[in-house]
């Protein structure tokens, strides 16, 4: 039976979602009042009214190259996530239309690996990098991070190729689909929007990784996450700048979930509500 | 042409077999209905025409051409799914169309075909519609138009009115024997609903665990009955089972006695029994009666004048009694 809203629970509701979404929104909003605040303000304490100079972000500009960083992070998050659908999308569809006894084995391990803490495997991989020539590579931190959201894409795509059923295939191959022309037409454009959703949550966690990005880099591959900790110096920390550089690190994938949220929402939530 | 063969045609799912050696014949321009109870192997045998599945064992050939081992596109088969199986982010014609662009023909030929099927379907207006705005008869209607397009040896039904209400079902049922007559292509049709069978088919298989019980025309499959199982699958109500003394006076283990077969008395007759329950549906009227050979179905003509607790004489025409042995097949 449908429970009956009234006016006052919708009130309440409502506010309590606002609290509680203002209360995770806070660190990044009180990031963002510090930027514009002067070194002198930022340390003096709790304030949430600025003087709105953009002396830090001046600072950062000049004194520290944004752009390498960035673009480091565009091509790492990017790069790992393309890396990690030419891998996910055959494993996905195979797990899903042709399953055999060990898939959901196979599936459960490959998510135990994200329960295992980083740093147990930290001095191999730091090792296997060093002998490769892979540290500070942008390749080698590519691959390493399309390596540990593997499960996770995996998990995603396989999710969301279940929901497609598995007759609408057959008809494609019935109505004389080759396997090729069966996924370029039916099975594409079906999965679309579960491929997209994947791929942003992707660039996402890619984006946001600090455990790897920042020990297995130094200069040349360093992303943003390596640019924020930089301001961190032996002379002591500058807030107003520290918080002018995550804000300029957090902005384009801020932007970019913003914009997408609805489809990130619709990709995360797929076949737990139907 | 649309011959389709099977010599020992078999399938097994690891130890576990669903379809023991099978030998069928379906003549070209036949409609051909499997019928049986869930789980009983029908959809199965249809999938593995289709090619959908890989047989075990045995060969299927469609018009003497060896097709076992081919793709299923390669066999020139159509089919139709119980769950329309339409392809939601294509519109109603470029869903018809969808098997000729597979097949690599030409736009102009496309699109008159498309237009000819929607025309024969009454779908000429949808053709720009979605799946998800039609109804369900509309989208079995595309569904078979898709079928039809092609221009197949055979068509394929896997359940294809399940999922209809009661009236449509009646309705595209008549659409589809019409189509047939239209056509005049091989028709295999699988189905649980025994009225379907009967009032579509030339020729029913009747299935029972993978097994094939029987295969004949719907009035041989009721008038003559090789066993219990396909006496009891066809024909509704159920025909009425009685064992004992009253089979032995016939020298059968058991008889069967269809509910039509039974006269009905309130003064005398050879079984007496009590009725549970009389439905009247004016053309016809089912009583349910207690007796002591148990509870016996029985159908009269129009409307009867007895109702639940009334005492009622019933006695089976002796002509129209089915004997089975102590093997269940018919003597």
């Amino acid at each position: 039976m449908a429970r009956a809203v009234t006016t006052q629970h919708k009130v309440i509701a409502t506010a309590a979602a606002w609290i509680v979404a203002l209360l995770i929104f806070f660190p990044i909003l009180y990031t963002i009042i510090t930027s514009f605040k002067s070194e002198q303000e930022a340390i003096q304490g709790f304030d949430l009214i600025p003087s709105w100079t953009l002396e830090s972000y001046a600072d950062v500009q000049s004194q520290y190259n944004y752009w390498k960083p960035f673009m480091n992070s565009v091509i790492i998050s990017v790069g790992s996530t393309v890396l990690a659908l030419l891998v996910a999308v055959p494993a996905a569809w195979s797990m899903a239309f042709s399953p055999t006894k060990r898939t959901k084995d196979i599936l459960m391990w490959m998510l135990s690996t994200k329960m295992m803490p980083a740093v147990a495997v930290l001095m191999p991989i730091y090792l296997l990098f060093r002998d490769l020539g892979l540290l500070d590579s942008r390749f080698g931190l590519t691959v390493m991070l399309m390596l540990i959201n593997l499960p996770i894409v995996v998990w995603m795509l396989y999710t969301y190729f279940r929901e497609i059923p598995g007759e609408i295939l057959e008809a494609a191959r019935m109505d004389g689909a080759s396997l090729w022309g069966e996924i370029w037409h039916v099975l594409t454009p079906m999965a679309v929007p579960g491929i997209a959703s994947t791929m942003l949550l992707n660039i996402i966690l890619a984006w946001n990784e600090a455990f790897w990005t920042i020990r297995l880099t130094t200069t040349e591959a360093a992303p943003l996450t390596a640019f924020i900790t930089s301001f961190s110096s032996p002379q002591g920390l500058f807030w107003a700048k520290l918080s002018a550089a995550s804000t300029l690190a957090i902005a384009p994938i801020l932007i970019m979930g913003w914009f997408s949220q609805k489809q990130l929402v619709r990709g995360l939530t797929f076949g737990a509500v139907k | 042409m649309g011959k389709i063969t099977l010599r020992n045609v078999n399938k097994s799912f690891g130890p576990v077999t669903i379809i023991p050696n099978i030998d069928l014949d379906i003549e070209d321009g036949e409609f051909v209905v499997f019928v049986g109870p869930s789980g009983c192997g029908k959809s199965t045998l249809l999938r593995l025409i289709a090619g959908l599945e890989d047989t075990t064992g045995g060969v299927i050939s469609i018009d003497g051409r060896d097709v076992t081992g081919e793709a299923p596109a390669k066999r020139k088969l159509a089919m139709v799914f119980q769950s329309y199986a339409l392809y939601p982010h294509m519109t109603v014609g470029k869903n018809i169309a969808f098997p000729l662009k597979m097949a690599g023909e030409s736009a102009e030929v496309i699109d008159r075909k498309v237009k000819d099927a929607a025309r024969v379907l009454n779908l000429t207006n949808y053709l720009d519609r979605r799946p998800g705005q039609l109804s369900g008869g509309q989208r079995q209607r595309v569904a078979i138009g898709r079928a039809i397009v092609r221009q197949p040896s055979a068509f394929l039904f896997d359940e294809p009115l399940s999922n209809l209400d009661a009236s449509l079902r009646g309705t595209m049922r008549l659409e589809i024997s019409e189509l047939h007559h239209q056509l005049k292509t091989t028709m295999i049709y699988v189905t649980h609903d025994q009225v379907e069978a009967m009032t579509m088919a030339d020729k029913i298989v009747v299935l029972n665990a993978g097994n094939i019980e029987q295969v004949g025309s719907p009035m041989e499959l009721y008038k003559t009955p090789k066993n219990l199982f396909v006496a009891g699958f066809i024909g509704s109500p159920k025909m009425n089972f009685v064992e004992g003394a009253v089979a032995d006076k016939f020298g059968a283990r058991t008889i069967g006695v269809r509910p039509e077969h039974i006269k009905i008395s309130t003064t005398a007759g050879d079984w007496k029994g009590k009725v549970g329950v009389a439905e009247h549906l004016g053309s016809d009227t089912f009583l349910h009666v207690h007796t002591d050979q148990g509870t016996i179905n029985v159908r009269g003509d129009g409307e009867v004048g007895v109702n639940h607790g009334d005492t009622v004489y019933l006695t089976p025409m002796p002509t129209k009694v089915h004997k089975f042995g102590a093997d269940g097949n018919t003597m």
